[in-house]
């Protein structure tokens, strides 16, 4: 690009020219089409850059349009208010409360059973086939489709324990869906003590649910708090397997007891965006932001866990 | 006891796999005394000093063949729980590795999991005491084990061990990450520390060895080529590797 | 000195609790094969009673998909077809966007501008499906329509961009880790022979990382092929064999969401196709996530 660094080697040098003296680099058995080559080189990271570019872009193109759609309907009618056919009178609330109780439930069943599974596959489980193949089975778990998992909870939840379509049921099911995310970040965090805390405790007679229990997971709890925190960011957002087990998208009350009925936020902003009516996409980029801010709040979070965990450990 | 030994070892092979570390050792140790183990890197010295307080049941491809007594009893082999066992054979490692708590926690953490009835005040004083790092830390107990400097974190691991009154004391390569004073002031409370219990250390460094002393045992290949008073040992070997290795020859 | 009198002798107590707590926790592990079990059953179960009504080889081969009005047709090709040219239109979007990315983050950006452009991927990975329906709705369709007047208001063009979009992430995370994972000596050694960085990049880097951006390839795919609302939304829900992207069609996930959304009763022949659907569906991502980890863990050992 710059005249400096334009090259002084012929682009095709014949056999017959001769060797100005030996101080130049020229060597007649190579070509080394050095203009070419930084052209490809400039198009090359061009090409690059400008993948990331539209990555970004795309970004904020949709940051943007969904400001600039919903802002507009986020006030507080919106927010304390349940759904309408009327857009001016429709309103979030059951929404919001519904994710709460849903959010509630998965963090409690998930974080139980994930870091349970994960310290036992880590920490206590004897290193045999039998746990490599739960391992497999575990990252296996964690690539099937969402929607697979609320065909489970539709037939286990719903029918055969009989929940109905309750916020019960909803949250089941959802922390059968991040349970597997939950054990593998725990299993990583744990995989990041060192085995000297293990060997000291013991060293000193502990067992090894002992050392676990007061040296290894506090250690680990950083990764793990922000593993759970990730993963609760996903099931929050989480539709599809809610409409498999039958969340209502017209909910006019909060829900008051586990087995009450239930709407969440992303099935209210299905549903709205899946309306042909203009005003109905609006108040779905109001429900989107909402949602975000949610998501915005967990991943916060999560980073500063993550921060404060790089500081301790030095 | 039928034995002057507190802790023997009867034609002791170690094996990772199918790899034999450790090769027909019989070796004892003597009460109240400081043994060293030596020998170049890779002899199996850690490795047997590791199956002392059975360390080396944390790594799944570990067997071994043979007897490891202590007070007469086969480790191995016994009704013994082995986290009662490990009571009785504290253990010092390499690196110094508190836990990430305060420095009371570091001492009265395993006394507490395993049942210690007395004041545990007092045990955090006099096993500080004992490690000679009372002076130092007793206006700090609640701050973290982990903000006290290197040598300093050696000797919390040697209260933390003593704080469980064993009657072993088994030490890794106590000084190996250590600067040249805080590997002195090691050194001193090992001597002081031999009066009350019996002191195995692996050591790289023969200068240490000869210092803090009383027996030493050099192993080479896995085999245990001699062992003996340490006096005895580095002024007339009797095998012409420990002459070679003693010598500087090779290690 | 050993003064046995301070020290509690029983260890009965302990031994207990131990292995209460160890079983408690290997219970927690059992339900992770609990839910594999459960989603294997349920799945082959309701599909079996699907299958004594409708022949294997009707729903694998038949190319008419008319499962909820009289006369009913229950031939799978149509919902496979949309999913498969949504999941393929997919990696078209996503794979050179992805591999550029990961080569940009692993190989020219300054750990400055690293730590920039991940966060926004993470954020990009973090936004929810039903999100990018929206989007694929309200921006890439009108966008689409301002181009041509023939793209339909629900067309698979816009489901498959969005769902390139959405799968963008996990080819560029995957692809940085493991080109960020190839030695450092590879590189000099060809900086060595007079390379230029692009010729390093894309003859020894890339090639070196290969297994692991196939990894990524592959589950990139089996997620798109999972995805169900942002295709719910973009897509539509005509089931046909169309080779057009800007006509609408179905995917498999869009018809169980639509089943589901219905009120249909439990045991009739339209619940039990779904979950036909959904072996289907279930079969196809397992056998690609499997083919990734086995990829994953062959490239793992070979830097060992």
């Amino acid at each position: 690009m710059s005249q400096a660094s334009s090259p002084t080697v012929p682009v095709v040098a014949s056999k017959n020219q001769k060797n100005r003296g030996g101080e130049t680099l020229e060597n007649p058995k190579f070509i080394p089409n050095h203009s070419g080559r930084r052209m490809r080189e400039y198009a090359f990271r061009a090409v690059i850059v400008s993948a990331t570019l539209a990555a970004l872009f795309i970004l904020i193109v949709l940051t943007v349009n969904v400001f600039k759609q919903g802002l507009p309907w986020l006030d507080q009618q919106f927010l304390t208010s349940f759904p309408s056919r009327f857009p001016e009178r429709a309103g979030i609330k059951s929404a919001i409360w519904g994710s709460v109780w849903l959010g509630g439930f998965t963090l409690l069943f998930s974080v139980f059973f994930g870091v349970g599974a994960a310290l036992y596959l880590e920490e206590l489980a004897p290193k045999n086939r039998i746990n490599r193949i739960l391992e497999v089975n575990i990252s296996t778990l964690a690539g099937v489709p969402s929607i697979i998992y609320g065909m489970l909870g539709l037939t286990l939840f719903v029918r055969i324990m009989a929940f109905e379509r309750s916020v019960l049921a909803g949250g089941l099911t959802l922390s059968l869906l991040i349970m597997p995310v939950i054990i593998i970040a725990t299993r990583e965090a744990l995989k990041c003590v060192p085995d000297d805390i293990r060997l000291g405790a013991a060293a000193l007679g502990a067992t090894k649910w002992q050392a676990v229990r007061d040296h290894v997971l506090p250690a680990a709890m950083p990764g793990v708090l922000t593993g759970i925190i990730l993963a609760m960011a996903r099931a929050v957002g989480e539709a599809a397997p809610l409409i498999m087990i039958g969340a209502l998208s017209y909910v006019a009350f909060v829900p008051e007891s586990a087995f009450d009925a239930f709407t969440a936020l992303p099935i209210q902003i299905f549903n709205w965006t899946s309306r042909p009516k203009e005003e109905f996409h609006a108040l779905a980029a109001a429900g989107i932001i909402v949602l975000l801010g949610f998501l915005l709040v967990c991943n916060s979070i999560a980073i500063l866990l993550r921060l404060k965990w790089k500081d301790h450990r030095r | 006891m039928s034995s002057e030994y507190v802790l023997e070892t009867k034609d002791l092979s170690l094996s990772y796999g199918d790899n034999q570390v450790v090769n027909n050792v019989s070796v004892g140790f003597k009460e109240k005394a400081v043994t060293a183990l030596i020998g170049p890197s890779g002899c199996g010295k850690s490795t047997l000093l590791r199956t002392f307080n059975r360390m080396n049941d944390f790594i799944d491809v570990f067997s071994h063949s043979g007897e490891v007594l202590f007070r007469g009893k086969d480790i191995y082999n016994s009704p013994l729980d082995v986290t009662d066992f490990r009571r009785n054979v504290g253990m010092v490692f390499q690196k110094p590795n508190p836990f990430s708590s305060s420095i009371k926690k570091n001492i009265t953490w395993g006394p507490k999991i395993n049942g210690y009835q007395g004041d545990f005040d007092e045990l955090v004083e006099t096993s500080l005491k004992k490690a000679s790092l009372w002076n130092e830390v007793k206006d700090k107990l609640n701050s973290s084990g982990l903000d006290l400097s290197g040598g300093q974190q050696q000797r919390l691991c040697i209260a933390r061990a003593i704080a469980m009154d064993p009657s072993v004391i088994l030490m890794d390569e106590p000084c190996s990450a250590l600067d040249p004073q805080s590997t002195a002031a090691i050194e001193k409370l090992i001597t002081e520390l031999q009066e009350n219990y019996t002191i195995i250390i692996v050591t790289h460094n023969m200068q240490q060895a000869a210092r803090i002393s009383e027996d030493t045992a050099f192993m080479y290949e896995g085999d245990l080529v001699e062992v003996g008073e340490t006096s005895q040992l580095f002024s007339s070997p009797e095998h012409k590797l420990t002459q070679d290795y003693i010598g500087g020859r090779f290690g | 000195m050993q003064n046995q009198a301070l020290w509690s002798g029983s260890r009965k107590f302990q031994k207990l609790k131990e292995s209460v707590v160890t079983r408690i926790l290997l219970f927690c592990a059992g339900v992770s094969v609990l839910t594999t079990v459960g989603i294997n059953l349920i799945l082959f179960l309701e599909s079996f009673w699907f299958f004594k009504e409708i022949s294997v080889s009707e729903f694998l081969l038949s190319t008419n998909w008319a499962p909820l009005f009289e006369p009913r047709h229950f031939g799978v090709i149509p919902l496979v077809t949309g999913t498969l040219s949504v999941a393929f239109g997919a990696l078209f979007v996503a794979l050179p966007m992805g591999l550029g990315i990961a080569v940009f983050l692993s190989e020219y950006a300054s750990p400055k501008l690293r730590a920039v452009v991940k966060p926004m991927l993470e954020i990009l990975a973090g936004i929810p499906s039903v999100v990018y329906g929206y989007f694929a709705l309200t921006t890439i369709t009108p966008f689409l329509r301002s181009i041509s007047e023939s793209v339909e208001v629900f067309n698979a063009a816009s489901a498959a961009i969005v769902v390139g979009i959405m799968v963008l992430p996990t080819i560029a995370s995957i692809c940085d880790d493991t080109m960020t994972a190839v030695p450092k000596s590879l590189r000099e050694g060809a900086f060595a022979l007079g390379a230029k960085k692009f010729e390093v990049v894309s003859q020894v880097v890339v090639p070196a990382a290969l297994s692991g951006i196939l990894a990524s390839f592959i589950l990139a795919f089996s997620r798109a092929i999972g995805e169900t609302m942002a295709v719910t939304l973009a897509a539509g829900a005509t089931p046909q064999v169309t080779l057009n992207p800007f006509e609408g069609i179905q995917t498999m996930t869009a018809y169980i969401a639509q089943v589901s959304m219905g009120d249909t009763p439990h045991g009739s022949i339209e619940y039990q196709s779904i979950f036909a659907v959904g072996l289907l569906l279930f079969l196809m991502t397992l056998v690609m996530n499997l083919m990734s980890q086995y990829i994953v863990k062959r490239f793992a050992r070979r830097y060992e």
